[in-house]
């Protein structure tokens, strides 16, 4: 007894303070810079363009409208683009005031809709269709991987595994294509198009909220299928790995029922590494789910985008862009914060 | 060792899957034109939007193409985007990955985070900006941006692996010796990661490969280069899912997916003979535990 | 079975009663076209509150015995025979636990027969608090113990290996590397197991911390009374602390006795080069021998006595004939298997060959 006691005495005790706030004061930093370094890269790339930025753009507007800018949309541009002979570091400064009042421009083709009206118009369908499927993909992913990979080499890890990798080899859009094809043409399940049904006021009544439910559907269940796989095979490699662990023998060791090992003991712990998977994940997701968009007309911003593209509204693209990027890095934080709470050596040191 | 991953089904299959479509890239539309006389751009007015027969294949499209050809012009467009997409992007992986991991200090810092920038930022509607303010966006401009844009993943990877390189011994001798450190990045240490650079760029092909489609599908791409991104591109322009045109746009999906397949078998095939911890998953072993289990008589 | 019966007690088994019997257990792993026999034929008596030594280089088939034993082994590791007989402190006939299935033997597991891992870093869940999981065992052998109780339990039981009360609530990171070894030695015995495997337990701490475990060891088994099963590749270690040594090689048992007469008089020329390698800790220095060449391939182990290509005192038949385990010494219970000492006890030989020959 002697021996242990005088052991356990000069073992210093760790500080206690809990060190979460430090990981996620460090990732909220990263994030700070990476927004700063985007919104810097979006103000430059159309003034990188050679020759004057708003003369350009004009000049591709009225070729791809075939018609006259107006005086007024000419303005608009100049606004968010520079006048020609404005200083660059005073456009700079102009440029970030405008964005802290979130005011993004006006629109060229929807002129003069604010291109904030538009953006925040098209993002909740977005965040919805987008939110959804990624926790949805998670989950159904993350789940079924652990299971293959707990019994990985088993009959039905032999089946779903190759599948799974042959489906995330398949592109969204096309994906989506198919299932528009097949679900929607063919067999008239689903709407062709849109969000929600036109005929119905927008509101949240239940025939409203029920026909959201009917047209987000396939959009939905196709950026699932396409999305899950990553998950799945993530899952099931970090499963085949921990179930060697030592952690893993001990469990079974201790004779806990073989759910408890699986859940509490590897599961648990081969699930961290898809966290920190996120933000390579998300970019994936979120091109995945902008091109679904423009294949089902959904309503949201990576169809406003589209539309944007296709009729050359720089000011639209530009907000659409800066959205999309806070929308990415805030989810990143967010799967930080998930993060810190389930492992305990990022959450209190060591 | 060398010829020790082909053991693997799954490395066999997929590096076959590969070998075929770069053949079809570099041999296929020659072939197409002179033993089947198949022109991707004729326009055959007799047949307009007719499902596959014997005089095409695969059918034609609404403009009275034959599929067939497209498919096959569209492997040259498509690979040709995915390799120099793939060379682009992962010469930048190299290069900012291999320094950060093995310099460290400040030069790490300011590497590792620009690559954790270009890792969290959603690259696609980036890219979208990008090729919406350049005009005229060729294949080539197509490929040179997708490689610009998508070096980050294979970077970081990278990173990791020169940071344990840098640390092993035979560097720190060398490093010791006097040896000059660009020359040792080089010549040393980067030879030590040629399995791993083959292949993030496998995936960086695969990833080009989608990014193009992706990009010409939301018509980025001028459309009078046919890659297999354009194909699908017109065929939801004209509509070709609202009219049952299935033949249109199924084949160039399903080439893009067949490569993603392919690709990702080479991984998995490498990945199991390289990390001992997944080998014993394979169902061989399970079975033949299983096998061995019974033949003891179950004791 | 029926000798067993005989034996049966009514009341708690008399300590010097045997606690685990194993007979002639072989594991292989399933791995290429030929599977390889990792353990052997292995077989050994473990009385009630003995600690037993198993010695032997990486690649003996320690490891291999210790999850075979344990019933921890995973494909494609698959014990082809042999017997594992669990006496229980209940006197209740031997259960063979290599024919239990998984469900029957989560009824003996920890209750019976627990493990302490060589590395108790990688062997505590990183994300659960120590507490959590003595709980966890403890309300699975328990189901009327309340959460709160449990780790009241978990506190006293790391109290015992001098590990302060406040600590149920930390992270095994947060713990040193000497204090996550005990704590996983009390996690070991929290439901009062009559033997506890140890898989070098002391490997990963210093040497000071080593002697202060293996003192924590002896101590509670004269406190709990708990049978050990001790490997290590450390014969001086097992000395100090080891009633029996058994000494293995290429997956078989190649000598075994009491510790001191082994250590003392070792009877097979691996055991006198094992102990020959290694300085003593409280004898006078001697000259240190390794002992030449590597371990066997298991995949082509050699003909005879697997260790004949290595032996210095090799003589004809060594690599023709294997060599059964068989009385020597003037100490009871003290064999080796060795051709050097079996022309002693010729006449025993016929049968030990058929006992232990190639099967």
């Amino acid at each position: 007894m002697t021996a242990a006691t005088v052991a356990a005495g000069p073992a210093a005790r760790p500080a206690r303070v809990p060190r979460r706030w430090g990981f996620l004061a460090r990732r909220l930093g990263f994030y700070l810079a990476a927004a700063w370094s985007a919104i810097t890269l979006n103000f430059f790339l159309p003034r990188l363009m050679p020759g004057d930025p708003s003369a350009g753009i004009v000049d591709k507007l009225q070729r791809v409208s075939g018609q006259q800018v107006s005086p007024s949309a000419l303005e608009s541009i100049q606004k968010v683009f520079g006048e020609p002979d404005a200083n660059l570091g005073r456009q700079y400064l102009d440029y970030l005031g405008q964005l802290v009042h979130f005011d993004l421009g006006i629109s060229v083709s929807n002129y003069p809709v604010p291109v904030s009206d538009l953006v925040w118009q098209g993002l909740p369908w977005t965040l919805l269709l987008v939110g959804s499927t990624t926790v949805i993909a998670f989950v159904l992913g993350t789940g079924i991987g652990a299971v293959a990979g707990w019994k990985a080499g088993g009959r039905f890890d032999t089946v779903v595994s190759p599948l799974t990798t042959f489906v995330s080899a398949i592109p969204y859009f096309w994906m989506a294509l198919l299932g528009l094809w097949l679900f929607a043409f063919l067999l008239g399940w689903f709407p062709l198009a849109g969000g929600y049904d036109a005929d119905i006021p927008i509101g949240f009544s239940p025939s409203f909220l029920l026909s959201v439910l009917h047209y987000g559907a396939l959009p939905a269940a196709t950026i699932v299928f396409s999305a899950f796989g990553g998950w799945l095979l993530g899952m099931r490699n970090m499963t085949v790995t921990t179930v060697r662990e030592d952690y893993v023998l001990l469990a079974q060791a201790k004779g806990l029922s073989s759910r408890r090992v699986m859940l509490r003991y590897a599961a648990r712990n081969a699930v961290l590494p898809n966290f920190t998977g996120f933000a390579l994940a998300l970019g994936h997701v979120v091109g995945g789910a902008l091109l679904t968009e423009v294949v089902f007309n959904y309503p949201g911003i990576g169809y406003l985008l589209y539309t944007s593209l296709q009729q050359r509204d720089y000011p639209v693209m530009q907000g659409v862009f800066f959205l999309i990027m806070l929308t990415v890095l805030l989810a990143n934080l967010l799967a930080d914060s998930v993060y810190a709470l389930l492992d305990p050596r990022i959450r209190e040191g060591g | 060792m060398s010829t020790a991953f082909l053991s693997s089904w799954k490395v066999r299959v997929g590096l076959g899957i590969m070998a075929f479509f770069c053949l079809l890239a570099a041999l296929g539309p020659w072939a197409a034109h002179t033993l089947l006389g198949l022109d991707p751009r004729a326009n055959d007015i007799s047949f307009i939007a007719q499902p596959p027969s014997s005089q095409h294949l695969l059918g034609t499209n609404q403009f009275g193409q034959d599929v067939l050809a497209q498919v096959i012009a569209g492997a040259r467009g498509s690979m040709y985007v995915g390799l120099l997409g793939a060379v682009v992007g992962t010469a930048m992986a190299i290069l900012v990955g291999v320094p950060s991991g093995y310099y460290g200090g400040k030069v790490d810092a300011a590497l590792n985070f620009l690559t954790n920038l270009f890792l969290v930022l959603p690259v696609l509607p980036l890219i979208l900006i990008v090729a919406g303010y350049l005009e005229g966006t060729g294949l080539t401009t197509i490929a040179l941006i997708i490689g610009f844009f998508g070096w980050s993943g294979g970077a970081r990877t990278l990173r990791a692996q020169a940071l344990s390189i840098a640390n092993r011994d035979f560097v720190r001798a060398m490093r010791m010796l006097g040896e000059r450190g660009r020359r040792l990045v080089f010549a040393e240490v980067l030879p030590h990661l040629t399995g791993l650079i083959a292949s993030m760029f496998l995936h960086a092909m695969i990833g080009a490969v989608m990014a193009e489609a992706g990009l010409a599908f939301l018509g980025i791409s001028d459309s009078s280069a046919i890659s297999w991104g354009t194909m699908i591109q017109s065929a939801q322009q004209q509509s070709a899912v609202l009219r049952g045109l299935w033949w249109w746009f199924v084949p160039p999906g399903l080439c893009i997916a067949l490569i993603g397949t392919a690709c990702a078998l080479v991984n998995f095939g490498v990945d199991e003979i390289a990390n001992p911890k997944l080998r014993v998953a394979r169902p061989v072993s399970v079975r033949g535990a299983k096998r061995l289990a019974r033949a003891g008589g179950g004791a | 079975m029926t000798v067993q019966a005989e034996q049966r007690t009514p009341s708690v088994a008399p300590a010097g009663q045997a606690v685990l019997e194993v007979r002639g257990l072989t594991v292989e792993y399933a791995t290429g076209s030929i599977p390889v026999r990792a353990c052997c034929d292995v077989s050994f008596t473990l009385r009630r509150g003995e600690i037993l030594g198993i010695a032997g280089e990486s690649g003996s088939g320690k490891s291999t015995l210790i999850t075979a034993l344990t019933r921890l082994q995973r494909p494609p590791a698959v014990t082809t025979a042999g017997e594992i007989l669990f006496h229980g402190r209940d006197g209740a006939p031997p259960v063979d636990l290599v024919a239990l299935d998984g469900k029957q033997l989560r009824r003996y597991r920890w209750t019976a027969l627990s493990i302490v891992l060589q590395s108790a870093m990688d062997a505590l869940n990183p994300v659960m608090r120590i507490g959590a999981q003595f709980a966890d065992v403890l309300r699975a052998r328990d189901r009327s113990l309340s959460k709160r109780d449990a780790w009241t339990r978990a506190a006293e039981l790391l109290a015992l290996v001098g590990i302060s009360a406040d600590r149920v609530r930390d992270y095994p990171h947060q713990l040193s590397g000497g204090m996550r070894q005990r704590a996983a030695i009390a996690l070991a015995l929290a439901c009062r197991p009559e033997l506890v495997v140890m898989d070098e337990p002391t490997t990963a701490v210093d040497v000071v911390m080593q002697r202060q475990i293996l003192a924590q060891v002896l101590r509670l088994r004269g406190e709990l009374g708990f049978a050990v099963v001790f490997v290590t590749h450390d014969l001086s270690l097992l000395l100090e602390l080891a009633d029996r040594i058994a000494i293995m090689y290429a997956g078989r048992i190649v000598e075994v006795g009491e510790a001191t007469a082994l250590y003392s008089a070792p009877k097979h020329p691996y055991t006198q080069g094992l102990r020959d390698s290694f300085p003593p800790l409280r004898a006078p220095l001697r000259t240190l021998r390794g002992i030449p060449g590597t371990p066997p391939d298991l995949r082509r182990p050699p003909s005879g006595c697997p260790f004949h290509p290595r032996c210095a005192q090799r003589t004809g038949g060594c690599d023709e004939r294997l060599p059964a385990l068989l009385p020597v010494g003037p100490q009871a219970g003290h064999q080796a298997a060795c051709l050097l000492h079996e022309t002693e006890t010729e006449t025993e030989t016929d049968s030990g060959e058929t006992k232990g020959g190639i099967r």
